[in-house]
């Protein structure tokens, strides 16, 4: 495996699909973790627009997957965001991490999702059904989950 | 000197992005920041609470002291929120 594989898009993914992608024809992975973030239904939302930085945002995926593959010993990793409309239910961001032994494929998987949170610049606004629409605001929590890779947890 | 805006900034600027020439006394983000906000009332509404802006040079995150020159590539935006 030559790195993560990092893709920003607006089309959906399948982790049943890039899960296969990832493990297929490999005999060295012994676990594979994952987490899908989904579009929640919150207040009468209709609609989340993700907007992102052409560019940088890519280029934050990349440096923040490449940290993990030095941390961990991963053998394979997948982070997929998506940007534009999603609606209530569809999925927004998939981390796939994978390694011989669970515990590296279930910390790398969590310590992407904590950072993915608060280094990449993505912005989610929130539209509901009455017309109304805010920019979502960054949460202290999200701050304290990425911070806690950080004091060598 | 390129400068690009996101989120509610973009929306309050009314620009999603411009060029401008940089002044001399401009050297670094947070004083690019008090420069903008004298550009427009849209300008200056972004750029009220420069508490709530972030901003990236040359597509790196970037602090208020971070130093900026005639070339790069500025942008300005609120805390991130995705995943």
């Amino acid at each position: 495996m030559a790195g993560p594989d990092i893709r920003v898009q607006e089309a959906p993914f399948d982790l049943g699909a890039e899960s296969a992608a990832l493990s297929q024809g490999r005999t060295d992975i012994g676990g594979l973790a994952s987490f899908v973030g989904l579009c929640r239904a919150d207040d009468g939302l209709a609609a989340l627009v993700l907007e992102h930085y052409p560019g940088m945002t890519e280029r934050a995926l990349e440096k923040i997957a490449a940290e993990a593959w030095a941390r961990w010993p991963l053998t394979g990793c997948t982070v997929i965001h998506r940007v534009g409309r999603l609606v209530p239910g569809a999925p927004i961001v998939l981390v796939l991490t994978a390694s011989a032994h669970r515990a590296a494929a279930l910390e790398a998987c969590a310590f992407l999702i904590d950072w993915l949170k608060t280094s990449a610049p993505f912005w989610k606004r929130e539209e509901f059904a009455d017309g109304r629409e805010r920019w979502v605001e960054a949460k202290a929590s999200d701050d304290a989950a990425a911070a806690r890779w950080a004091s060598g947890a | 000197m390129k400068l690009l805006y996101f989120a509610w900034v973009r929306q309050k600027v009314g620009l999603a992005e411009e060029e401008i020439g940089l002044p001399e006394d401009v050297r670094d983000v947070a004083g690019l920041v008090a420069f903008l906000a004298t550009r427009s009332p849209g300008h200056a509404a972004a750029f009220a609470d420069p508490r709530q802006i972030r901003a990236a040079v040359n597509q790196d995150f970037a602090k208020p002291d971070q130093a900026v020159a005639a070339g790069d590539e500025v942008a300005f935006f609120p805390p991130v929120t995705g995943g």
